[in-house]
């Protein structure tokens, strides 16, 4: 129900008459009372200056595919094995509420690296955006449901980097 | 949130512990009702005022998450700064002196 059907019903509820008042008066106060909400948190992301270099992904943090997850978080880029990257992960995680990744390259010129866990509800665990002063060494505790692929992409020299390996999760840490 | 930020070489290694839930919006109660998700979705560094890291990050990461990069150019007694941004709108910011 849009605002001008609303406004005849609370008139009535009032007990005045349509008649009586300017409908319009009220729909441009309305707008008015919108547009300044609006102008007011515009104001507000403006002054955090500097916090967002990019905006959060939420289209790729919320795929429920890793093919979607990393199409939307690296559209139009294509993707290669590397062996210059060097993913640690641990063979076997006893705790999967607590899997410790790091990911180190001697690769130049590297903008980001995105981590994904293929089989979690939504692979895309996170994004590190790297500026040139950077050293390309991360790390981070991750969240895995079950056993999966964990892969590291690395966005370098307009191209994507991968590299993956399998973590096995021992649900309830008895070590097997 | 704790940071340790260390001259390594060339390079200064800062690390974080953050204490936050990073509820990930799937977790149940003890009535069965699905607790939302309120989980910490941006983490900017910066050194005197320019960003030197930031990470996006989802639902997957770890409660109380651990973040580690490394930086060149910082210098031992100068500080650096690091805030997060949950997706309920919270944030908090600290700093810590480079050792």
């Amino acid at each position: 129900m849009t605002i001008s059907e609303k406004i005849p019903k609370l008139l009535k509820l009032t007990g005045e008459s349509e008649n009586t008042m300017n409908t319009n008066v009220i729909n441009r106060r309305y707008f008015l009372s919108k547009f300044s909400q609006g102008a007011a948190c515009l104001a507000a992301i403006a002054s955090f200056p500097g916090l967002a270099l990019a905006e959060w992904n939420k289209l790729a943090f919320g795929a429920e595919a890793l093919d979607q997850a990393i199409a939307e978080r690296y559209p139009d880029l294509a993707i290669e094995d590397s062996d210059a990257i060097t993913l640690k992960v641990p063979a076997i995680a006893e705790n999967g509420a607590v899997v410790p990744v790091s990911v180190k390259t001697d690769m130049a010129d590297v903008k980001s690296i995105s981590l994904f866990v293929e089989k979690n509800p939504t692979p895309l665990s996170a994004t590190f955006y790297l500026t040139p002063v950077n050293v390309a060494d991360v790390s981070i505790r991750l969240r895995m449901g079950e056993t999966s692929n964990l892969i590291a992409l690395v966005e370098a020299g307009g191209k994507l980097h991968r590299v993956q390996q399998e973590v096995k999760v021992t649900i309830g840490g008895c070590g097997g | 949130m704790k940071i340790k930020a260390k001259v390594k070489g060339d390079a200064v290694a800062v690390k974080m512990l953050i204490n936050h839930a990073m509820e990930t919006g799937r977790r149940k109660d003890e009535s069965g009702q699905l607790i939302p998700a309120h989980y910490i979705n941006e983490v900017v560094a910066k050194y005197q005022g320019a960003v030197v890291f930031s990470a996006h990050m989802g639902t997957a990461v770890s409660k109380d998450p651990y973040l580690s990069f490394a930086f060149k150019g910082g210098v031992s007694g100068e500080s650096i700064s690091v805030t997060w941004v949950d997706s309920h709108g919270e944030t908090e910011t600290k700093e810590a002196i480079i050792k």
